[in-house]
C-alpha cells in the first residue's frame, strides 16, 4: 500500500460523501448547486490571474532553450528549424507542435539494462498516446458540456456531439442500458486514459517512486468526474431539463434550484468539478499555462547572434577601453603604443611631430 | 528579457475564452421550459410510469420496449400498478402526446437531444390532426 495514493483516494471519497450526503440528506442544494460553483469559479479565475501575473513578473535570467537537432551553423550544414529554432517563427512552430501534439512526450524513451551490463534506450510511446487521449477527450467532454450553458445550442456543439456519438453502441441489461441516449466515445476514452495514467504511476517503479499525493489527487478527481458523468448518462438517470435549468440560471446570474429536484449524483458531479476548478491554480494542473511559459521551449537558440541580457545584472562600475585610452592616450603615444583615436585637440604638436619625422 | 505584455495579452485571451458562456449569456434571462401536455394527456393524469421517472428515463423505457417488441415479439407492458399497455411509440405514447412540437421537441431541443426515434416514427398520423 502506498500512502500517497491512499490519501488522495480517501480525499476524493470524502468529497463524494460530502456532496452526496449534503445534497440528498441535508438538502443543501443551494450550497452545492449555486454557492460552491460560483466560489470555485472565482477561485479559479482569481488564482489563475495571480499565478500568471507572478510568473509574468519573474525574470528569465538565462537563455536555456533545450535543443534536439542541428543548430543553425555554416551554410552547408542543414539546420533543424523546429527542434533547434533560431527565429521567432520557428519557436512558434515548435510551441505549436509541443502544445497541440505533445511532441516532446513523443520522444519519450525508457532506459533498461540487458545482459546485465548493456544499457539500452527504448522508445516508449504509451505515455504520449495516453496523454493525447486524455487531453483531447477531456477537451471534447468540456466543449460538449457547452450545451448546458448556451441556449439555443449552437450548431458547432451539435456537430461535435454527432461526431462523438458516431459509434452507435447498444447494450441492454437489467441494470443499465446504453444506446439511448447516444453513447459518447469521449467519456469512455477519458475514463480509460485517466485509468492508464493512474496505473502507470502504480506499476512503473521509477514513476511510482516520484509520484506524490498531489499527482494522484487530480487523477482520482478526474476519474470521479468522468465516472459520475457516465453514471448519470447511462445508469442513474437525472432530469436533464432540470439540470439545464440550473446551469442556465447559473450562467446568466439568475441562479435557481429547480423545483423538481435533481438526483444527488448530479451534485456529486458538480461538486467534483467545482473542487477541480478551485484546486486548479494551486496545483500541477497549471501546466496548462506553464507550457506556454517554459523557457526551455519558448526561447530561440540564437545566443551566438543575439545577446541575452540577464535582468538580474546590477550595474557594475566598469572601466572600458575607450575610457582607459582617454586617460592614458598621451602616455601611450609617448611610449609608442598604438591608439584607436589620435588626439586632435593639439593639432600643432602633431603637425610639428610629423614635420620632425618628415625631416628625419 | 521582459515578456510581460505578451503574457498578459495571452492571459486576457484565455480569460475571455474561459468565461465565454458568461458573457455570451450576459443580460439574457434563462427561463426554464415546460413541455405542454395535450388535452388527452392531461385528462389521463398518469403516464405509463410516474412523471419524474418518465422525465429522466423515458428513453430507457422506449429502448427496452423496442428490444422487447422487435427482438422478442412481446408487446404487453405491465407497469408498477399492474396496468397493461401496448408497447408502441406511435400507438401508445404518441396517442396521448400527439403534440410533438410542444411536448417532445421542446425538451429535446433544450437539452440538445436528437433521438433517432423520429427517423421512422415521424409520419405519425396523429400529429397531422
Amino acid at each position: 500500500m502506498n500512502q500517497k495514493y491512499i490519501y488522495s483516494l480517501i480525499a476524493v471519497l470524502a468529497l463524494f460523501l460530502i456532496a452526496y450526503v449534503g445534497s440528498e440528506a441535508a438538502g443543501l442544494q443551494i450550497l452545492f448547486g449555486i454557492i460552491l460553483p460560483y466560489l470555485a469559479i472565482i477561485a479559479f479565475l482569481g488564482g489563475f490571474i495571480v499565478r500568471i501575473l507572478d510568473w509574468a513578473g519573474s525574470s528569465v535570467p538565462f537563455a536555456i532553450p533545450t535543443t534536439c537537432g542541428q543548430q543553425k551553423s555554416l551554410p552547408w550544414i542543414k539546420p533543424n528549424a523546429i527542434d533547434n529554432p533560431t527565429s521567432t517563427g520557428a519557436v512558434v512552430l515548435r510551441m505549436f507542435f509541443e502544445i497541440v501534439f505533445f511532441r516532446s512526450l513523443f520522444r519519450n524513451t525508457r532506459m533498461g539494462i540487458s545482459n546485465g551490463s548493456r544499457v539500452f534506450y527504448k522508445w516508449e510511446i504509451f505515455l504520449w498516446i495516453g496523454s493525447l487521449a486524455f487531453h483531447y477527450s477531456f477537451l471534447t467532454v468540456i466543449l460538449r458540456h457547452l450545451r448546458f450553458f448556451i441556449e439555443p445550442v449552437p450548431s458547432a456543439i451539435i456537430l461535435l456531439e454527432n461526431i462523438d456519438s458516431f459509434f452507435k453502441l447498444e447494450f441492454i441489461t437489467h441494470i443499465f442500458q446504453i444506446g439511448l441516449p447516444g453513447f459518447y466515445l469521449s467519456g469512455l476514452i477519458l475514463l480509460a486514459a485517466v485509468t492508464y495514467l493512474f496505473l502507470r504511476r502504480i506499476f512503473i517503479p521509477q514513476v511510482k517512486y516520484i509520484s506524490l499525493a498531489a499527482d494522484f489527487f487530480p487523477l482520482f478527481l478526474i476519474f470521479g468526474i468522468a465516472f459520475s458523468g457516465i453514471l448519470m448518462r447511462y445508469v442513474i438517470k437525472v432530469d436533464i431539463t432540470a439540470v439545464k435549468e440550473l446551469t442556465m440560471g447559473f450562467i446568466t446570474f439568475h441562479p435557481v434550484v429547480p423545483k423538481e429536484g435533481i438526483s444527488g449524483i448530479f451534485y456529486v458531479h458538480l461538486f467534483f468539478v467545482a473542487i477541480l476548478l478551485a484546486y486548479f491554480p494551486f496545483s500541477k494542473l497549471m501546466h496548462m499555462a506553464g507550457v506556454f511559459l517554459s523557457p526551455t521551449r519558448n526561447m530561440a537558440n540564437n545566443t551566438r547572434a543575439v545577446r541575452h541580457i540577464n535582468p538580474w545584472n546590477y550595474p557594475v562600475p566598469v572601466h572600458t577601453y575607450e575610457e582607459y585610452e582617454d586617460e592614458f592616450r598621451e602616455k601611450m603615444i609617448d611610449a609608442g603604443l598604438p591608439v584607436d583615436k589620435m588626439p586632435d585637440e593639439k593639432p600643432e604638436e602633431i603637425t610639428a611631430d610629423q614635420k620632425k619625422e618628415g625631416k628625419e | 528579457m521582459n515578456n510581460k505584455n505578451k503574457i498578459i495579452t495571452g492571459l486576457i485571451i484565455f480569460i475571455g475564452i474561459i468565461t465565454f458562456p458568461f458573457w455570451y449569456n450576459m443580460g439574457k434571462a434563462a427561463p426554464g421550459i415546460e413541455p405542454e401536455l395535450s388535452a388527452k394527456a392531461r385528462a389521463a393524469k398518469k403516464c405509463v410510469r410516474s412523471a419524474s421517472y418518465m422525465k429522466a428515463e423515458h428513453m430507457q423505457l422506449l429502448d427496452a420496449w423496442r428490444e422487447s417488441v422487435v427482438r422478442k415479439g412481446e408487446r404487453i407492458y405491465v407497469n408498477e400498478e399492474g396496468k397493461q399497455f401496448n408497447m408502441s411509440l406511435s400507438n401508445t405514447c404518441l396517442d396521448c402526446h400527439s403534440n410533438k412540437a410542444q411536448f417532445c421537441d421542446r425538451c429535446h431541443d433544450y437539452a440538445s437531444a436528437r433521438p433517432y426515434c423520429w427517423d421512422c416514427h415521424i409520419d405519425n398520423p396523429k400529429e397531422k390532426e
